[in-house]
């Protein structure tokens, strides 16, 4: 036991450190909204000529919006003119107060008049590139929730990918077998199997958890790559599953916009998003959550108040894992059927990335994913537009403005407190 | 029976001179063997599972065996294999040695090995005396500026280091994309994104084809080794190496003690992407000759394991990357020989380290053999 002895002139330092550190953020943010500002006028705004067409529904919707005719170059200057006012608004007196807000808006800002830019002249379907946003968020988004819950009770998961993989791959072979529902049911297990296996490792066997997580990804990774070579090449049937088609919901699945992107997805995608609610009632608003979130920032405490902190950890990890296991299955039966070695490509990092950059709260996540999302689906639809810029340099941009983010803006962004600390019951 | 004591007490003594510690001793020496007995026993069992006869896996396994040391070509491919993890391996032990996690060897590697790619079709007619360490200087450079803007960020803002080396990774793949196209990068009359050739005066000179014309070994081997003693060095007989590791130990204690954990930050995380980025420049110098998109091929991440496996100690990186550069030497024959897949590989990697990392879970497993391992060491 050590006790720390209480000093009571602690509050009074960190609340000036924490002043300075606003003003930096509120500093760095005003450079990097100038920045975006000279960056809209000189390069967007100087050659983007005509109209830029966004479509926002298709011909035949019964409820049709006209398209989105937007002036490109005039819009562009206008864009640049407001970036520079909400730069220069950080930069006076009380500019700081209005940090976030500032450059969420301006990022938001300089997004549109990039996409104006790159659509002048042209025509582009905003709500299809919303809508495959969407799809491609949910596996990030549902990564980041099982990040969020077995973080929020200490343990660290790199597992994310591992556990994606393995819904993945239990989701295509058993939907092959069993039919869709099945593969689903199957895939979960499975995730749940691999979050019990890091609780157990890390609760149980206190294995360091970076080195019990790398270990679930490696045996993952070896078992479904081994499997897909070994047996998938001769039994194909073993390998196509159904995919779950997108359902529409009445009325609601009808409105423009919102409807295609919304609510005419399939069930994974509203399966996150109730995740995503549910995770957040249950954290923040029940008993149990508020145990779990304890046992996160304080062991100890919450071990002398009677929580069995053993069992909070095993089940919201093993839950965690459940969540990924879902999120895996998406890979395959909600949009291929088929199983390809190391399929989830590192979205379970981006899953890990989407988690801190979301602040440790499953709304944070799931917007962070979506912001990777965007990313995503925007890189695939301007190909189509032939911009001048290199794809690959559109497909590093999220990655850079997360970096830009992370540092600037959240910083030190702070985990549960106990995390990745085992605990030793006494 | 006073003297059957003595006589216990006595070897307990000499062996505890020999091995300084028990516990330890098993640590490092019965828990690795009975981790890669396990490991592929439970390897042999996934085979049955997928319906590869015995005699086949009892193939396979020789394979394994007769492909990483079974001959001299097979060790020259162990030690070829090994050279990269083992570098890239000591470079993340660094980071864990100051209690940072560094994600970013692959895209170190990735950004070393292209600079040292450029430097290495760049200059013609430089003598091999120059050129060879130039490029060699240029990978080591690029990973260590590419982990830096990691460490400075780390360092400067707080930002958290796995976000931050995660999001370079990912910038990492797309940047060699790119540039493997860039006009004067890219292969003449070629439209695949691939790279010049590197000149011979650039490439790591084969050491062993006096023995053998076929070896692949390259000086690398070299190179890795005395990365092994300078970082051992560092890390235990410097100044610096002590304010990493205490850094790491506790950073707070280290901040009181006057360490600037700024600073340390930028020069960690510099270092392993030095490593990284020498691992990258001794694969497109050394074996690739040239480079394509993702031509670290997972070796940043497999250097995780590496540096997990080795316990961040210098040596024990070192066995760890020879135990998975065999390992890796192996697999290739295995599959050549007993068409069982490479990927088998990867499982058996993972049981080891799952094993080696949780004595706990070793022992709760197989008590019997474990407690009297630990209490009469002799047998």
């Amino acid at each position: 036991m050590t006790a720390m002895p209480d000093t009571p002139d602690i509050p009074a330092r960190p609340a000036r450190k924490l002043d300075t550190a606003r003003q930096r953020q509120a500093r760095v943010a005003g450079w990097v909204l100038m920045g975006l500002a000279v960056l809209v006028a000189l390069v967007f705004a100087r050659d983007s000529a005509g109209m830029a067409v966004f479509r926002l529904s298709r011909p035949n919707d019964p409820l049709a919006l006209p398209d989105l005719v937007v002036a490109a170059a005039p819009y562009n200057y206008f864009a640049a003119a407001l970036l520079a006012f909400l730069g220069a608004r950080q930069f006076m007196r009380g500019g700081m107060r209005w940090t976030s807000l500032s450059l969420g808006l301006g990022l938001f800002i300089a997004v549109t008049a990039f996409l104006v830019w790159a659509t002048a002249g042209k025509a582009f379907s905003l709500t299809g590139m919303l809508q495959a946003t969407v799809v491609r968020a949910v596996p990030i988004a549902l990564g980041g929730l099982a990040g969020v819950l077995s973080e929020r009770v200490a343990v660290v998961n790199i597992a994310i990918e591992g556990m994606l993989l393995a819904g993945a791959f239990t989701g295509a072979l058993i939907g092959s077998l069993l039919g869709g529902w099945g593969g689903l049911a199957a895939a979960v297990a499975m995730g749940g199997v691999f979050g019990f296996i890091l609780a157990a490792l890390v609760v149980t066997y206190r294995v360091d958890q970076i080195i019990a997580g790398v270990v679930i990804n490696l045996f993952v990774l070896g078992v479904t790559s081994y499997v897909s070579s070994q047996v998938y090449q001769e039994y194909r049937f073993l390998n196509n599953a159904p995919v779950f088609a997108p359902v529409k919901i009445p009325l609601l699945g009808d409105l423009p916009v919102i409807g295609p992107v919304l609510f005419n997805q399939n069930l994974f995608v509203y399966g996150a998003m109730v995740m995503v609610a549910v995770a957040t009632y249950y954290l923040f608003h029940t008993r149990y959550g508020l145990r779990a979130r304890a046992v996160g920032e304080h062991p100890r405490a919450a071990d002398t108040l009677g929580i069995n902190v053993y069992r909070t950890r095993y089940i919201n990890v093993t839950i965690a894992g459940m969540v990924a296991g879902f999120g895996g299955a998406w890979f395959t039966l909600g949009s291929v059927g088929r199983f390809d070695e190391n399929m989830t490509g590192g979205r379970g990092y981006i899953g890990l990335a989407a988690m801190i950059f979301g602040r440790w709260h499953p709304v944070g996540a799931l917007a962070a994913a979506l912001v990777f999302g965007f990313a995503d689906s925007l890189q695939q639809k301007l190909a189509l537009l032939q911009t001048p810029i290199p794809s690959e340099f559109l497909a590093m941009a999220p990655y850079i403005a997360t970096i830009v983010l992370v540092a600037g803006l959240i910083g030190r962004a702070r985990p549960p407190a106990a995390d990745g600390q085992p605990y030793i019951k006494e | 029976m006073s003297e059957r004591e003595t006589e216990a007490g006595l070897a307990e003594s000499l062996l505890r001179r020999a091995a300084p510690d028990r516990s330890e001793f098993e640590d490092l020496v019965i828990v690795p063997i009975f981790a890669v007995v396990v490991a592929l026993i439970l390897g042999a069992l996934t085979m049955l599972a997928t319906n590869v006869d015995l005699p086949t896996i009892g193939k396979s396994y020789l394979a394994l065996v007769q492909g990483s040391v079974g001959s001299l070509n097979a060790l020259s491919e162990t030690l070829t294999a090994a050279a990269p993890l083992t570098l890239a391996g000591l470079g993340i032990a660094l980071g864990f040695r100051a209690g940072l996690f560094n994600i970013g060897a692959e895209g170190q590697l990735l950004v070393g090995g292209m600079a040292a790619v450029i430097t290495g079709f760049s200059f013609p007619g430089l003598p091999m005396a120059i050129h060879l360490p130039l490029a060699l200087l240029a990978g080591a450079v690029a990973g260590g500026l590419y982990a830096g803007i990691a460490g400075w960020l780390r360092a400067a803002t707080g930002a958290h280091e796995v976000i931050l080396t995660i999001m370079l990774n990912l910038i990492a793949f797309r940047l060699v994309d790119y540039m493997l196209r860039l006009p004067w990068i890219q292969r003449e009359g070629r439209a695949d994104p691939i790279s010049r050739s590197v000149l011979t005066s650039a490439e790591l000179p084969r050491i062993f084809t006096w023995l053998d014309p076929n070896l692949r070994l390259h000086l690398g081997i070299v190179l890795t080794l005395a990365a092994v003693l300078l970082v051992h060095w560092v890390l235990f007989r410097t100044k610096l190496g002590f304010e990493f590791r205490a850094s790491g130990a506790g950073p707070d204690a280290a901040r009181y003690a006057g360490m600037r954990a700024g600073l340390l930050i930028v020069i960690v995380m510099a270092c392993a992407g030095a490593l990284a980025g020498l691992a990258g420049a001794n694969q497109v110098l050394g074996v690739l000759g040239r480079a394509t998109p993702g031509f670290s091929s997972g070796i940043g991440f497999d250097a995780i394991a590496v540096a997990l496996l080795g316990r961040s100690h210098p040596w024990g990186v070192l066995a760890a990357g020879l135990l998975f550069g065999a390992l890796e030497a192996g697999g290739r024959q295995m599959q050549v020989s007993a068409g069982v897949s490479i990927d088998l590989i990867g499982i058996i990697q993972a049981l080891i380290i799952a094993f080696i990392a949780a004595p706990l879970l070793v022992r709760a497993i197989f008590p019997w053999g474990f407690r009297r391992a630990a209490k009469t060491p002799k047998e």
